[in-house]
């Protein structure tokens, strides 16, 4: 391409816009800290009260929630890709794969002796749970690093090929982490990772499942925090010029390749400190965790809860997790204990992708914008669909990048 | 890279310079292939691995027109193409298992003709049938929406057929008849053909043959091309769009429906989630012809085929899927258009 510009915010004029942003933010900051304090108590009286606690034991719930914040933080972070830059990923477990194994690699005697360092043999426990804190950035650097790797070559093409591109990816990451037997262990993944550790109160426990929760709590806080501010900087604003036509942003002297690669490698980070969060709750990572399956359902979760909306997208990861592992389950049993005739023979829980598939075709076709929608683009799917002369625009869009490339 | 220029115009594809540069590439790649299969593994086992490469090629590339067809007339990368196959693979088994009650080879020849006509007929038919019930109902709305939404009702589409065939057939393998003997082979020096598989690269042919034929010599076929280079055009000048794209999915379906057929007289076996890679390694193959183009497709098909063959053949078959992504990728970076550019949709 040879519209080339900077990102940096440094427009003439721009000091007064800038003021009133700040007070914008700060505002929004304070509005998510405050609305995730209110969620994270809610849902924590929630597992204490019935009827909750007849479905399974308060830990259980905590324990729950806990495993659903993962999801919200890959919702967050895969929105800020397809929601925001309008960027289809497949292969977004790839990314969280790629943060579990990082940090695996740190934090467990295995993963020390390929890389040589005994971090857990001379550190303990108590003191070497503490390099869980720093491992949140450095799986989220390297996450972004595989992100840029895989997205410098694949997005200055059409959008299409990008979601083939990171749909093999997401498929060869764990066929790589399950083939190189002698640096990842194969199949049985790498065990015995440190839990984190803070100091006075020494390692999270196996059993107490709140400081995980909390933890959980404020990354999803932080996240969410960064997402919007991220919106509405001048980068924010260029992702979604770039989403809603990508030649009229690149006429306007946004950098379309390094914007998108920039919110590809965002996106890709925020999976990376999900992963690294995960695999430190889980104490083990494996090939198996990070199938298609993982990347079908974030994408499920984002279509569903609104795509561009970060709320929306964390109610529908929370809800289509809580739906699937509890829900299901408990209809499982419940019609097993009753032994209803038919409804006892269905497997709830294999019926969970038959659900994604029909939401996501009817979501398509009924309500493109999601269950929240993002306000702007609602208006945006609307009017597209309601003009009749719309899809030439969407057709020729990107030829250009094409007949450069050749 | 020099010999490129010539072929970045999209009507190249008729222009000599550009047509020597990818026959050479072509000859440059099959010479390779041949090299390393001969030095590697003898003449004979050589030989009997080109026609295991070309059989799964045939598959492959049966599969690969879908794409490549769907992608060239409304640019939409059809995720649950892959998995039409599998339901191919699927409806052409109960056919033979369960409506005709069939188990093992069919050794008396005219009965042996009837039986695959009869198949491939009806799972050609079904299939046609459920492509364009899908178009009609999945795709033909979001016409007009942005991008993203058909790709995702695509995705949609396929979480919807692997499920329902894992409802009724189960999570594992299912067996499908192998009607076809295993025991007729040809004898070539020491290396044995499979008739078999002479069979199903034939039918491949055929069928990519009346496809070319179709597009190229019949009316329909040219309201097909011409709404793939311009639909708004094609309009005008009277061609019945919705018809032609719902014509389009019909052969593509059932040229899926055909892999199906051939998968399980190959194979014996079908899953619910055979068509996830099938159809991740048919797109591969669709790319590295040239998307858009039917010709491209085919040849993407059985070099596909040779690369898979060749990496099991040298004890990588765990690697298999990675190395044809790495392929993907490869071309995706330094020749887009696919090695025999776009033919079809000549728009891109």
């Amino acid at each position: 391409m040879s519209v080339v510009t900077d990102l940096t915010p440094q427009a003439a004029g721009g000091g007064r816009k800038r003021a009133l942003q700040k007070t914008a933010s700060k505002h929004h900051s304070w509005t998510i800290v405050v609305g995730m304090a209110i969620v994270g108590t809610l849902l924590a009286v929630l597992a204490y009260i019935p009827p909750f606690t007849l479905a399974q034991p308060s830990n259980a719930w905590i324990d729950g929630f806990t495993n659903a914040g993962v999801f919200v933080m890959l919702a967050l972070g895969l929105n800020l890709v397809v929601g925001i830059a309008g960027l289809l990923d497949l292969g977004y477990a790839a990314f969280f794969a790629i943060g579990a194994y990082t940090y695996a690699y740190v934090a467990s005697p295995f993963g020390n002796s390929i890389i040589g360092i005994p971090i857990v043999e001379s550190l303990g426990s108590n003191v070497g749970g503490l390099v869980f804190w720093p491992m949140l950035l450095v799986g989220a650097l390297v996450a972004a690093t595989f992100g840029i790797l895989l997205g410098a070559p694949t997005l200055r093409l059409r959008g299409d090929y990008l979601a083939i591109v990171t749909l093999g990816f997401g498929e060869i990451v764990p066929i790589v982490f399950l083939n190189s037997d002698a640096v990842t262990n194969g199949t049985n993944g790498i065990g015995g990772l440190l839990r984190p550790a803070l100091p006075g109160m020494g390692s999270f426990s196996a059993i107490n499942p709140w400081p995980y929760y909390v933890t959980m709590l404020v990354l999803v806080t932080v996240i969410m925090i960064l997402c919007y501010r991220l919106v509405e900087s001048r980068l924010g604003r260029a992702w979604e010029a770039i989403r809603e036509d990508e030649l009229a942003a690149a006429a306007t002297g946004i950098n379309t390749v390094t914007t998108k690669l920039l919110a590809f490698a965002l996106g890709a980070s925020t999976a990376g400190i999900a992963g690294v969060f995960n695999a430190s709750k889980l104490v083990t990572v494996s090939p198996d965790q990070f199938t298609f399956i993982v990347s079908f359902t974030v994408l499920a979760m984002v279509v569903l809860g609104g795509m561009g909306n970060f709320w929306g997208v964390a109610v529908g990861a929370f809800t289509i997790y809580t739906i699937n592992n509890v829900l299901l389950k408990t209809l499982n049993e419940f019609f097993d204990r009753v032994s209803m005739p038919i409804l006892k023979d269905i497997n709830f829980i294999e019926l969970q992708f038959l659900l994604y598939g029909l939401a996501l075709v009817a979501m398509m076709l009924l309500r493109p914008e999601g269950l929240f929608p993002n306000s702007r683009r609602q208006r945006e799917l609307h009017t597209e669909m309601d003009e009749p002369g719309a899809d030439e625009l969407m057709g020729g869009d990107h030829e250009l990048e094409q007949e450069d490339m050749r | 890279m020099t010999a490129l220029p010539a072929t970045s115009d999209a009507g190249s594809a008729r222009a000599p310079a550009g047509r020597v540069f990818k026959l050479l590439v072509l000859l440059a790649i099959i010479v390779g292939i041949a090299w390393v299969a001969v030095t590697n593994l003898g003449a004979d086992q050589a030989i009997e691995q080109l026609v295991n490469a070309l059989t799964r090629g045939a598959i492959y590339a049966l599969i690969a027109l879908g794409y490549t067809m769907v992608y060239g007339i409304i640019e939409l990368i059809n995720f649950a193409h892959g998995d039409m196959f599998m339901v191919g693979a699927f409806v052409s088994l109960t056919f033979l298992g369960q409506i005709l009650g069939l188990e093992g080879a069919v050794t008396n020849i005219p009965l042996l003709i009837v039986l695959l006509v009869a198949t491939f007929a009806f799972t050609m038919s079904i299939m046609a049938l459920v492509g364009v019930t899908i178009e009609r109902f999945a795709y033909k709305p979001l016409r007009t929406a942005p991008r993203l939404a058909p790709l995702i009702t695509a995705i949609g589409v396929s979480f919807i057929l692997q499920n329902l065939v894992q409802l009724v057939y189960g999570p594992y393998q299912t067996n499908s008849p192998k009607i076809f003997p295993d025991t007729w082979v040809i004898e070539v020096g020491n290396a044995s053909i499979p008739v078999l598989s002479i069979f199903i690269i034939s039918v491949a042919v055929v069928l990519m043959f009346s496809l070319q034929l179709f597009i190229g010599r019949t009316r329909l076929g040219r309201a097909m091309r011409s709404t793939a280079a311009d639909r708004d055009a094609a309009a005008l000048m009277g061609v019945n769009i919705n018809r032609t794209i719902a014509i389009t999915f019909l052969i593509g379906s059932a040229l899926a429906g055909a892999a199906g057929v051939v998968n399980g007289l190959q194979y014996g076996v079908a899953r619910f989630d055979d068509g996830f890679q099938a159809g991740l390694k048919a797109f591969t193959a669709a790319v590295l012809g040239g998307i858009g183009n039917t010709l491209g497709a085919a040849l993407g098909g059985f070099i596909i085929g040779f690369i898979e063959v060749g990496a099991t053949a040298m004890g990588y078959t765990r690697w298999g899927p990675a190395i044809v992504f790495g392929v993907l990728v490869i071309v995706l970076v330094f020749r887009p258009a696919g090695l025999l550019g776009q033919q079809l949709g000549e728009r891109a």
